[in-house]
């Protein structure tokens, strides 16, 4: 590109005589300020898109009552009151909410990658009949909608009498279509070579899977782990359906009992229960981060 | 240590054939060469012996046992690629140990093997590096460590040195040769680099399309060569092949028709067209069209009537104007039929007449 520029600028120079190229630079150098702003405006939009409800939602957490309604609205509290995250975290039984949470966010994790890294394997590397059929089936799976096979996913659990147990908030989830998939062309893109070396080194089939393609898809798996986190840590509508009591009940079935049982809406209380939903998923975007930059800039072996 | 053979090996993919018929042995303790130009079923051959694609029929043998069941893994065989292929999530000192590991070699022995190996390959400094953060050639080594820590009967290696700069490839090329003296190993060299087959191999498989052209020592293919595609293949610049009727001055005698004439650049001398000439051989009159001068060599590429050919002389450049007359000795002369084959038995022949009339 510069070198394009350099040639670009030559020719104006050789064109206009000794004055103009200095003009010309100058008004070069005003456009690419304009774009750099321009640019950085665009940012500070998004930034403030995603930023600014959050911003507000520990600011709410942190007032009284009628300073949530005053308008216009306040972005500072006059004095943080701290309590009504001791008032959410007493309104219900939100130890067990939290432990319910992590056994379904984890236990789902754990399942799928026990379950994505075979199927995804499987897919790139070999050769079976059926092969097309299945993966077809694998991707059919994530045209439909939660909302359309929780009836007959339901009676089956109930069946099974599994029903307010972990289990029927995590066995369904066992799998992802979408980590197949991600995970499948993550494989492919592996070089051909790792493998025939592996299999020269006398590795089984297991060795390679593990050893070598499973290390090199690791920024796609902390991605899609981290993915699969967040939505079954969120996930308020196959707890609600799949629960009838607290036993098994997850975090945001918790924070919505919070609006039900007040009468008038508590949202100062409400949002802060809602950071501390939100404070495991930050925390484990952070620890995450690098690997998902590196996932979308992976660009194979070397 | 161990023979390689290649029995009626065919090799198909998708039905386009890539290697029709291949009979091929490797001598046992050999530096082997299979070289030849881009795309004519080098890799694939190798690739066949080491047991990483299978021949479409025919056998092949290592050590005198059938190895067409066997898994790569299981045929003793290491191959070094050209892109390395290291683990790149292990570190150099995982990289060695790998197979080592699969290979079942306790611990202790385990430790003992990588630390001679990475002596002699010097990279005791590097074991705890990652790949990425070494040099083409530190990872040139890594990859060749990995393959002698397996103490295999047979090294592979698929164009090795492609991916180093000039310099670090003469040094490799150098130690290389010294590594198959030293271990004693049969080595299944691939090269598309006439040059580095020469300069390495110590029987030089010469391959087109699919097929052999010839097998044989460096100095046979150069002065011996069985076809025309060899003859052409060897050499820089290659030999000169003229179509023998558009030679006037040339008088052949034994059997066959030769349809073309070849001679190697070095063997043609320059001359004058005044002088007098001294030495007994085909003429060929020719302008100069280039000159090209390498310090202790001259190459000059002359058009003449029959076309175009080199002549390189290591004497003083030549001062005799635009024009001037090759003089190849007789015997200098190798005589091809129309289907490239060299035709062993026909001989030039001094001409009736003086060949003043060229
Ligand atoms: N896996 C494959 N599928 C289809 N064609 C292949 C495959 N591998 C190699 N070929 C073809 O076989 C021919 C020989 O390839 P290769 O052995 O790699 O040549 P070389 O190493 O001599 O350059 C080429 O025409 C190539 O396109
Ligand atoms: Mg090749």
């Amino acid at each position: 590109m510069s070198m394009n520029d350099a040639g670009r600028r030559s020719a104006i120079g050789q064109a206009a005589g000794v004055r103009r190229p200095l003009a010309v630079r100058r008004i070069r150098a005003v456009l690419e300020a304009m774009l750099f702003a321009a640019n950085r405006a665009c940012m500070l939009l998004l930034v403030c898109a995603f930023a600014l409800p959050f911003a507000w939602m520990l600011s709410t957490s942190l007032k009284t009552l009628p300073e949530t309604m005053i308008f216009p609205p306040e972005w500072i509290p006059a004095e943080p009151v701290w309590s009504n995250y001791a008032v959410a975290w007493n309104s219900g039984p939100f130890l067990t909410y939290l432990l319910n949470s992590f056994i379904v966010s984890v236990g789902i994790l754990i399942l799928q990658m026990l379950t994505i890294i075979p199927a995804a394997y499987a897919f790139a590397r070999f050769r079976f009949p059926g092969k097309g059929l299945l993966f077809g089936l694998v991707m059919a799976t994530l045209m439909i909608p939660a909302q359309l096979i929780f009836l007959p996913v339901y009676l089956m659990l109930s069946d099974w009498k599994l029903l307010n147990t972990h289990l029927a908030l995590i066995l369904p989830f066992a799998s992802s279509a979408f980590g197949i998939f991600l995970l499948r062309q993550s494989f492919m893109q592996t070089a051909e070579e790792l493998i025939e070396a592996a299999r020269l080194d006398n590795a089984p089939e297991w060795k390679i899977m593990l050893r070598i393609m499973a290390p090199l898809a690791r920024p796609v798996l902390v991605t899609f782990a981290l993915f699969s986190f967040i939505t079954h840590w969120n996930d308020y509508f196959w707890p609600l359906v799949m629960t009838t009591n607290e036993s098994a009940r997850t975090l945001p079935l918790g924070i919505a009992k919070i609006r039900e049982t007040e009468g008038t809406a508590t949202w100062n209380v409400l949002m802060a229960a809602n950071v501390m939903l939100a404070v495991p998923v930050l925390l484990a975007f952070f620890a995450a981060q690098r690997q998902i930059i590196r996932a979308f800039v992976y660009s194979g072996v070397k | 240590m161990a023979r390689i053979e290649l029995i009626d090996v065919v090799k198909r993919f998708k039905g386009e054939t890539v290697i029709p018929n291949l009979n091929l042995t490797i001598r046992e303790g050999s530096f082997t060469v299979l070289v030849g130009p881009s795309g004519c079923g080098k890799s694939t051959t190798l690739r066949m012996i080491a047991g990483l694609e299978r021949q479409t029929s025919g056998d092949i043998r290592i050590d005198g046992e059938l190895v067409n069941d066997t898994e790569p893994g299981k045929r003793d065989v290491a191959m070094v690629f050209q892109n390395y292929a290291l683990y790149p999530n292990m570190t150099v000192r995982g990289n060695i140990e790998f197979g080592l590991k699969n290979r079942g070699v306790p611990k202790r022995e385990r430790e003992r093997l990588i630390r001679d190996i990475c002596e002699i390959a010097g990279l005791t400094p590097y074991l705890d590096k990652k790949p990425q953060s070494l040099s083409g050639g530190q990872r040139q080594r890594v990859a060749l460590a990995r393959a002698m820590v397996k103490n295999p009967k047979v090294f592979i290696l698929d164009e090795p040195l492609s991916n180093l700069d000039a310099k670090l490839r003469g040094q490799m090329r150098t130690e290389l040769i010294e590594l198959h003296k030293r271990l004693g190993t049969t080595f299944v060299y691939v090269t598309h680099d006439q040059v580095e087959a020469m300069s390495m191999g110590d029987r030089i498989v010469v391959m087109n399309k699919g097929e052999v052209m010839q097998a044989a020592p460096p100095m046979v293919l150069y002065e011996d060569p069985d076809n025309l595609f060899t003859a052409q293949f060897i050499g820089t610049p290659p030999m000169n092949v003229l179509p023998a009727s558009r030679l006037p001055g040339l008088r052949t005698e034994g059997e066959g028709h030769a349809e073309f004439v070849g001679f190697r650049p070095e063997h043609a001398l320059l001359s004058p067209e005044t002088a007098e000439l001294t030495r007994e051989g085909l003429v060929i009159a020719g302008q100069i069209a280039t000159r090209e001068s390498l310090g202790a060599e001259q190459v000059y590429k002359l058009r003449c009537e029959a076309g175009s050919f080199f002549v390189k002389s290591f004497l003083n450049p030549y001062v005799g104007g635009d024009f001037a007359l090759a003089v190849v000795p007789f015997e200098r002369l190798y005589f091809f039929d129309r289907d490239g084959n060299r035709l062993r038995r026909l001989r030039a022949v001094r001409p009736q007449l003086a060949a003043a009339g060229v």
